[in-house]
């Protein structure tokens, strides 16, 4: 028998007897992140491809909600921060080496952006609208003029954000259930998921739907299958993370990830999706819905799993 | 704390107010005190930290250790820490964590704060807040009213504080010599008689034990390590730097243990037996130090005779310890000899034998001749400090022993708990106290069978506690006065005795806080309400320490300076020279492994091994030890110190656990033979580190004083499940392991239903 | 200059005065310890083992808290010692994950702290409060590129461990087992 005790009383605010230091703050930017990620991705990747009749919902209407969920997000991001009022820190060092700085310049680059797609199709949503001010108007003209440039900048920074998602996480491999490099993919593949179905919420346009569902049910069967992997490689690695994956695979957070995560955010929304494609009537409410649910639930069980595994004691 | 009514609080049902508002203590209490980690206004960085502050000399109160050093302070003045002096022998420099968590006392918030005095009966603990004056005048008007009812001798003093000193003068003008401290009769008694039997002196405090030089060090039930004596603790290190054995006899698997070359799990309470077969087996080997005991012991040839049939396989059937492993661990100790020493241990009332078992360790020493040689034991010596010049003291026309005539004629010093008893009133008593005076120690966790304690004192016509923190035993007194912590005050001169002389000082750091006072100030504030101002003629302590370091070479300035000072050894040199002819202060002048004493006394005149009571069924016996964190139940508040143990475990075998399907850390209670049941759960440490027949708590937990925000309800008690007491019939000790418990899953039914 | 520490199990008792001694020195609020002692017991009563370790901030050479740091507030100091800058945190808790020895918390006033082997001390050429107070010596402290400081002397002389070292983090703080 080996008994393994700290004697000395440790009890560290935050860190004892487990991590919990980032609660509901980090998953949720998390989510709106990807979900911007993927919504943007959308939006720019069509505009390059030209397929702006298509694809209206993706790219003159779905946008719109990107900057108030990456306000959200950033508000959220702020609240979690220990020490805000030095939050401003951040913006004076980009060091390669750290995620987080990726992620802090990043979004410094895509929140402006999605302000720009935004205000450049305002009359979408708002048909009335005026700038009032010259200047805007003059502003207006020049990105809608560069609209090209700006999609291909958007599609390449909704990617990289899509992705330091994950890999912020998988960065921190004292944390042993993150410390898997499909951690990156899977979150940027549930991230375009997101996106899809919020398009496919707001999309009037039947073959648009049509499209996006068909984008969907791929990324979410490669989701499913990077899960498998990642539990996979789990199982065959070090007793650590045998011990991680032991979390999901009749642990605390067995029920919630199998049924949340698995069953109702992947595998009822492709089946509902494909019998949607099979012309039964279903309310896109629904399988959009459970998709958009099942990637929060995601990044949540992540993060708070996630802390709860580690090397010692 | 909030500005309601001071609230003392024993038991948790009921609640004491004071009545009377008007704390102005309370103001004290924002200016930067209260918890400890709003201290400075930022810590430091990194990067800048200025240091050499200001330092003042102390020596530390937490454990009787008395290590001395340096109390620094920061920027703000406040206390900042505690580190040890570099040339105290007792510290070397390094306080143990008790002495390095100093400072949490200071800035305990629950400290008591006026003096207090009692409006209701007492047990109904009510209190309320009173001047100095007042309550000073309360207790010389009681204390007169004694002495001339029934005379001054029945005013006895229960001390275990450096204060003590002062009290005592006071007590001994008063016409009493009735002075007392628990470490006595419940702590190292036997062994103090034992060794004034067998070589004529004492082990002393602290022990003459020249460890830093052994090969062998053996340890009965000793638990250095967990027993955090620094000195003792810092030699240790160094014996085992220098490649020195280590011997545990223990039925658990201590620190000191984990250490040893030979850990002999023994069954508990058989110890005297193992012992005397190593006595058999060094004499009948031949590896004892013939001409040490050719030279300076009697009493060979009876020992030789006695020990005849005591074989290691004899005592293999009593202590579970096989043959081999006795035999080995014999020649270990023999081949080390004389740099050899068989540990006297600290704490030894256990079975009610405890002189008898001290007794055959002071033989095998002697047998080994490790007594006065390197490596052994050493000739420990004091500086000898002058008091200051008063009045000769009254000559008390009884003293406690009168109340026990023909007992206990080999106690060298007061018994607690004989005055305890003593207290109770009963026909054939000669000598009844009719008051207390407490400082510094916690008799319902110190003194066994508390409710003893409880009858005593109701008996009692005055009950004065002097202490810094409201423990139990304050929610019993008349009067509560309130002490200013060791960081705050002068003190007497240490002038414990070690292998060079030496004098320690102890000043204040910071003035005190709230309304407490040092020890001196009120003897002598009594003093004067008690016409015995004479025996406290100085006019300030500086005058009188001064005084005192001037007649030894010293002055109060250089003392201020230095903290230490060691002198040369003057009389007799540390070890015995070879050859030297010595003379013990014995009956025969000789080492005596034969002790004329305890036979004229009627007692055996050399240890014999005798059966205990085992554990019946579904019990087991109640072991209690020390935590190198905490000092009893003195720190279990103490804000820096329970960060490193908030509460005690009670540790169970994992078989044991199994049949009790207790898991480990649940909370459960505890539950004697005589049905007492521990006020609080505590938590389940299932380990293997402790034998089956057993389980293993650290005392001083389970505090009932809800006073003690930090320490109330943490753990369990063991002083509360030991009732059964085995009175050691030669010095009165009180022995303490001859209880049992067994669990139970629920509180009593009484706590239960209310 | 790389400074580094060592630890000799055998000797330690698990007294925790390392604990107390940084918390005073260092002024850890109450409730928070920048290092902590861990006690293991191996075995079957009666054969049994005990290993003893006073454990903190490994300050190592490759460490990834420093790497995922995104202000730069997490550096390494002189000596490789890693230190926290509090003026550059932001608080986001990325070092406090990334730590596999669970060595750092938040500290109420905002920013991230840990173990900073008393950078402070040692520039005053004292060793740190831990190795001063330690009753059984047991601790030994130095600089690793000078051949006769205290812990390269101890090194070279017995057995030793880091913990997790398959971390890849190149830890500095050394068990003699």
């Amino acid at each position: 028998m080996r008994e393994e005790i700290i004697v000395s009383g440790r009890d560290n605010p935050l860190i004892d007897p487990h991590l919990h230091i980032w609660h509901w703050q980090i998953p949720l930017y998390l989510f709106l992140g990807g979900l911007a990620a993927g919504i943007l991705f959308f939006a720019g990747l069509y505009t390059i491809l030209g397929k702006e009749k298509s694809y209206p919902t993706a790219i003159r209407i779905a946008p719109h909600i990107v900057p108030i969920v990456l306000v959200i997000g950033l508000l959220a991001l702020l609240l979690d921060l220990k020490h805000k009022l030095y939050f401003w820190r951040l913006y004076t060092t980009i060091r390669l080496e750290s995620p987080m700085s990726w992620g802090a310049w990043v979004l410094m680059l895509v929140t402006p952006l999605s302000f720009i797609w935004s205000a450049i199709h305002i009359k979408d949503i708002f048909p009335r609208w005026n700038w009032k001010y010259q200047f805007l108007f003059t502003l207006e003209e020049f990105f809608t003029k560069y609209k090209l440039v700006i999609a291909w900048i958007m599609t390449i920074a909704s990617v990289i954000l899509g992705v330091y998602t994950g890999i912020l996480f998988s960065a921190f491999n004292a944390r042993p259930l993150w410390n898997t490099s499909i951690l990156g993919p899977l979150f940027l593949a549930s991230g375009l998921s997101a996106g899809a179905a919020t398009i496919m919420l707001f999309s009037k346009n039947h073959a648009e739907r049509g499209m996006l569902s068909r984008i969907d049910i791929g990324i979410i069967v490669v989701e499913l299958f990077l899960i498998v992997h990642m539990f996979m490689g789990f199982l065959a690695s070090t007793q650590v993370q045998i011990n991680a994956a032991g979390l999901f695979l009749g642990g605390p957070y067995t029920a919630s990830f199998w049924i949340f995560v698995v069953i109702l955010g992947m595998i009822i929304p492709v089946i509902l999706e494909i019998l949607e494609l099979r012309k039964y009537r279903i309310p896109v409410l629904i399988p959009a819905g459970l998709v958009l649910f099942g990637s929060l639930m995601l990044r949540f069980l992540i993060a708070f799993a996630g802390q709860e595994s580690r090397w010692l004691y | 704390m909030n500005n309601s009514d001071y609230i003392i609080m024993t038991t948790r049902r009921d609640f004491i107010k004071i009545s009377g508002l008007g704390l102005g203590g309370l103001a004290l209490s924002t200016s930067g005190l209260g918890f400890y980690n709003h201290l400075s206004s930022a810590p430091p960085s990194g990067d800048e930290l200025s240091l050499d502050l200001t330092r003042t000399p102390t020596y530390c109160e937490i454990c009787f250790w008395k290590c001395a050093g340096w109390v620094y302070k920061n920027e703000e003045g406040k206390i900042w820490k505690v580190i040890g002096n570099e040339e105290d022998q007792h510290s070397n420099g390094r306080f143990c964590p008790r002495g390095t968590g100093g400072p949490g006392m200071y800035y305990d918030e629950d400290r008591l704060r006026t003096p207090l005095i009692r409006t209701d009966e007492r047990g109904k603990q009510v209190f309320r807040q009173a001047t100095w004056d007042e309550a000073l005048g309360y207790v010389a008007d009681k204390m007169k009213n004694i002495a001339e009812v029934h005379g001054p001798e029945c005013v006895a003093l229960l001390t275990h504080g450096s204060g003590g000193k002062y009290l005592g003068t006071l007590l001994k003008a008063f016409g009493s010599n009735s002075i007392a401290a628990p470490s006595y009769a419940q702590c190292r008694g036997p062994r103090e008689v034992a060794y004034h039997m067998t070589f004529g002196e004492g082990v002393g405090s602290p022990e003459r034990t020249d460890i830093r030089d052994t090969k062998c060090l053996v340890l009965i039930g000793s638990h250095l390590g967990e027993n955090m004596h620094n000195g003792q603790v810092q030699e240790m290190s160094d014996a085992i730097d220098k490649g020195a054995s280590i011997i545990t006899v223990d039925p658990r698997y201590s620190i000191a243990a984990s250490k040893s070359k030979y850990w002999l799990p023994i069954k508990p309470a058989t110890d005297i037996a193992l012992l005397l077969a190593w006595i058999h087996v060094i004499i009948e080997e031949g590896w004892y130090d013939s001409e040490y005991v050719e030279k300076y012991t009697f009493g060979f040839d009876q020992l030789k005779a006695h020990v005849k049939n005591m074989t290691p396989e004899w005592a293999y059937g009593i202590t579970t310890i096989e043959p081999d492993l006795i035999r080995k661990s014999a020649k270990e100790m023999a081949n080390a000899a004389p740099s050899v020493i068989i540990h006297p241990g600290r704490h030894v009332t256990w079975y009610g034998d405890d002189t008898q078992r001290s007794r055959a360790m002071a033989i095998l020493n002697a047998l080994l001749g490790s007594w006065g040689r390197r490596g052994g034991f050493y000739n420990p010596e004091a500086v000898s400090i002058p008091d200051w010049p008063h009045p000769p003291f009254p000559t008390p026309s009884r003293s406690w022993k009168d109340a026990y005539p023909d007992q206990f004629n080999l106690a060298y010093e007061t018994l607690s708990s004989g005055i305890c008893d003593a207290t109770i009133p009963t026909l054939s008593k000669a000598c009844n106290f009719k008051g207390w005076i407490v400082n510094g120690t916690n008799l319902l966790k110190t003194i066994p069978d508390s409710n003893k304690t409880i009858e005593a004192i109701q008996n009692l016509e005055l009950l004065v506690v002097i202490d810094t923190m409201p423990m139990a035993i304050t929610g019993w007194a008349d009067v509560v006065l309130p002490e200013c912590t060791y960081l705050e005050r002068y003190d007497t001169i240490r002038d414990s005795p070690h292998r060079k002389p030496a004098i320690a000082l102890r000043m204040p750091a910071t003035p005190p806080l709230y309304e407490t006072k040092p020890a001196y100030w009120i003897a002598k504030e009594l003093s004067k309400k008690l016409d015995l101002e004479d025996y406290f003629s100085w006019n300030s302590i500086e005058e009188m320490l001064d005084w005192q370091l001037k007649q030894v070479g010293s002055s109060l300035e250089e003392m201020q300076r230095i903290g230490v000072k060691t002198f040369e050894r003057t009389y007799d040199d540390l070890y015995f020279a070879p050859g030297q002819e010595m003379e013990f202060y014995t009956s025969t002048g000789k080492i005596e492994l034969y002790s004329t004493s305890l036979a004229s006394e009627g007692f055996d005149a050399m240890p014999v091994y005798t059966p205990h009571e085992e554990p019946p069924e579904g019990y087991y016996r109640l072991n209690y030890g020390r935590a190198p964190m905490h000092t009893f139940g003195r720190t279990a508040n103490n804000a820096l110190l329970k960060d490193l143990m908030e509460e005690n475990a009670v540790w169970i075998n994992p078989k044991v656990a199994k049949i009790w399907g207790i898991t480990n850390g649940q909370y459960l209670w505890l539950e004697n033979q005589d049905g007492i049941r521990s006020t609080f759960p505590v938590r389940a440490r299932v380990t293997e580190r402790i034998r089956w027949d057993s389980v293993y708590m650290v005392h001083g937990f389970g505090h009932t004083n809800k006073n003690l925000s930090r320490a109330y309800g943490r753990g369990a008690s063991d002083s509360e499940l030991i009732t059964k007491v085995l009175m050691d019939p030669i010095m009165g000790g009180t022995g303490m392991r001859g209880n049992f418990v067994t669990f139970k899953f629920e509180p009593k039914e009484e706590e239960a239903a209310s | 200059m790389r400074y580094a520490m060592a630890i000799d199990t055998k000797k330690c008792v698990g007294c925790s005065d390392c604990v107390v001694a940084c918390q005073t020195e260092n002024n850890v609020p109450v409730g928070y310890c920048r290092d902590w002692v861990v006690e293991v017991t191996d075995g079957t009563y009666p054969q049994l083992e005990i290993e003893i370790r006073s454990e903190r901030c490994n300050q190592c050479n490759n460490s990834p808290c420093v790497r995922c740091c995104p202000t730069g507030a997490s550096h390494y100091a002189d000596g490789g010692v890693v230190l926290v800058t509090h003026e550059k945190c932001i608080g986001c808790g990325a070092c406090i994950t990334s730590c596999p020895y669970d060595a750092r918390y938040s500290h109420p006033e905002g920013y991230v702290d840990k173990c900073t082997f008393c950078i402070h001390r040692i520039k005053q050429g004292l060793e740190p409060a831990c190795v001063a107070a330690c009753p059984t010596k047991c601790m030994y402290f130095g600089d690793l590129d000078d051949p006769n400081s205290p812990v390269s002397e101890i090194l070279k002389v017995r057995k030793y461990k880091t913990l997790i070292p398959e971390a890849g983090t190149d830890p500095q703080l050394y068990f003699l087992i």
